[in-house]
């Protein structure tokens, strides 16, 4: 591996003594990863097990039974999945058509476009909490600014965090502008890596600024559009603060996501045993998720920029 | 495309005025995104009554300031911003210390098994935290250490924020050319040696954005502090600010508001300063996976 003459000393050689190095080096990692991931990853499948109360602490093995139960007796947990899935479909498509289009007007050399990107990003960075309170504050019924201003239109708003679908919609459009800044500066990167001569060359051929987006730019994107597609959808099943601080599950269950389900059961009715299997269900998703995108990845190297 | 190359400065003002259109639509996009800073920054130091006023002003006539003051007495909010910020600061170090040390011999040690326990770092990336937090609690119970701020500093050090740490920190060294390391083996140095006075210097870059990205998920979570912590004065800054509320949860506004900007204000003025370095960061998390 390296070039130097390894000089002998006390019996090791410089490359031995190197992967004793190697081994204290990733230890303190390795010890910690195993203790607060790995062993709980395994010990969440063995969990889900089990029914265990957290506050009377009375555990029995019931096998599958959690699965059971899941699958076949727990409405909340089908409604769960579908607001689950409802809440990635609306935000993902939403988050990636605008964070493409944000990267698009950012690109352009023009003056203050930096100040826009600021702008754009901001949300990024700030707590989610603070969003979301802010944000909780603006959605209100009657009183609330966003309405003030619909009303000067001559428009009723809703009480959005209240209404069954509007509250969906809220915590959607909240937590988008909250996060399209990140994907939005990662197209702004890649699409710094397009050659300019294609996009001249087409322009010379005569091609509009929508050709060009559709026949170069968005094949030139793919590999980055899918890697911020994974991203966006795992991130989109692990909103809480938002459903915490905005709706808290309401109105008529409308708004339990799948983390919030887990934290509802483990830390409200304190059914650890039940709050595991979905933890389960949350680990193999996103470990489907992951393998599609490493499968998928094979198809899209020769593409890469 | 001659004409879109502008010479002089009034040329290029007529072409910044050409793309009207362009400033326009960014104009109207910026308004979802600035509008609830200048709400909240606006309300702060409204009073509770007329923080619905409409139509609402610019900035508030007789700015009602006292808010400030009173997000001390109603709960220990500078007590509670200390928390945060010693425990950001652990974590941010811990992370760094950790993840560079792993991310290097992962680029460049070679040892027995280095492929392998890689490998299962990089499965765990992709995983939600959320998977682990019931077995979490429960080895933090069992430690008796519910309550108190170690598993806010223990958990992120050694589980989600080292993960990735070591991801990038391995990417960063990878691409360091090895034969500056080289002359360091020639004079005589160990492993710990070349890493200490030839690597880590040159991972400058790399460990900044790492404590960014580090620092700011600290400053900001929500979930673990929410299990762990349940005296007023251990609250973190998020917790404490879901916590402006009356005894029938409904909110304070004009303190909650008032809260908010006081923790949301100093990390915008950071930002402002250092634009480039923190979006630099989180672009970062794009090169994964």
């Amino acid at each position: 591996m390296n070039s130097a003459i390894p000089p002998r000393r006390r019996g090791l050689t410089w490359a031995q003594k190197d992967s004793v190095w190697g081994y204290a080096f990733v230890t303190p990692q390795l010890v910690g990863f195993t203790v607060f991931v790995l062993i709980p990853i395994v010990s969440v499948f063995l969990f889900s097990m089990e029914s265990r109360n957290l506050l009377s602490g009375k555990v029995s093995f019931i096998g599958l039974d959690n699965y059971a139960t899941m699958f076949g007796k727990d409405p909340l947990f089908w409604k769960t999945i579908g607001n689950t899935l409802v809440f990635s479909a609306g935000l993902v498509p939403f988050n990636i058509a605008l964070a493409l289009l944000l990267a698009n007007l950012l690109a352009r050399a023009l003056a203050g476009i930096t100040f826009f990107r600021a702008v754009f990003f901001a949300p990024v960075i700030t707590a989610s909490v603070a969003w979301a309170i802010v944000w909780q504050f603006l959605l209100q019924g009657e009183r609330g600014p966003i309405n003030q201003f619909l009303a000067v239109l001559g428009l009723n708003g809703p009480d959005w965090l209240r209404t069954e679908g509007w509250a969906m919609a809220a915590v959607i459009f909240s937590r988008v502008i909250k996060t399209v800044g990140l994907n939005t500066v990662i197209f702004l990167a890649a699409l710094k890596n397009i050659p300019s001569e294609l996009v001249e060359a087409a322009q010379i051929d005569g091609a509009n600024r929508a050709q060009v987006f559709r026949k170069i730019t968005l094949p030139l994107l793919a590999p980055t559009t899918m890697l911020v597609t994974v991203i966006t959808v795992i991130g989109s099943l692990q909103v809480f603060d938002h459903i915490v601080l905005l709706t808290q599950g309401g109105p008529a269950n409308s708004t339990f996501v799948l983390v919030y389900y887990i934290y509802f059961q483990a830390f409200k009715v304190f059914e650890t045993g039940y709050a595991s299997s979905l933890a389960v269900v949350l680990f193999v998703i996103a470990l489907t998720l992951t393998l599609v995108q490493w499968a998928l990845r094979r198809r899209f190297v020769y593409n890469e920029v | 495309m001659k004409s879109s190359l502008p010479r002089s400065p009034s040329q290029r003002r007529f072409a910044a005025l050409r793309h009207w259109r362009a400033y326009l639509v960014m104009a109207l996009m910026s308004v979802p995104f600035v509008f609830p800073f200048w709400w909240m920054i606006s309300s702060s130091v409204k009073g509770l009554n007329d923080i619905f006023a409409f139509p609402p002003p610019l900035f508030p006539a007789n700015p009602n300031w006292s808010n400030f003051v009173d997000v001390f007495s109603y709960q220990p909010f500078a007590r509670q911003y200390a928390n945060s910020l010693f425990i950001s600061t652990v974590v941010t170090i811990g992370v760094m210390l950790i993840a560079s040390l792993s991310g290097y011999a992962y680029a460049r040690i070679s040892f027995r098994g280095r492929n392998g326990f890689f490998l299962l770092v990089l499965c765990a990336l992709m995983i939600p935290a959320e998977v682990t937090i019931i077995p979490n609690f429960r080895t933090m119970t069992a430690f008796d250490w519910v309550n108190t701020h170690i598993p806010l500093i223990i958990i992120p050090i050694f589980g989600a924020g080292s993960v990735f740490g070591t991801f990038m920190m391995r990417q960063f060294f990878l691409q360091l050319p090895r034969e500056i390391e080289e002359s360091g083996m020639l004079d005589g140095l160990n492993r710990f040696g070349i890493f200490v006075r030839i690597a880590l210097p040159l991972a400058r870059p790399a460990l900044g954005a790492l404590a960014v990205l580090t620092f700011l998920s600290s400053w900001n979570a929500y979930l673990e502090p929410l299990l762990y912590v349940n005296d007023l004065p251990l609250f973190t800054l998020p917790l404490a600010l879901a916590n402006f509320v009356d005894a029938y949860g409904t909110p304070l506004w004009h303190l909650q508001l008032a809260a908010t900007t006081l923790a949301v204000v100093p990390v915008l003025l950071v930002y402002v300063f250092a634009q480039r370095q923190i979006i630099d960061s989180f672009m970062q998390t794009g090169v994964k996976g």
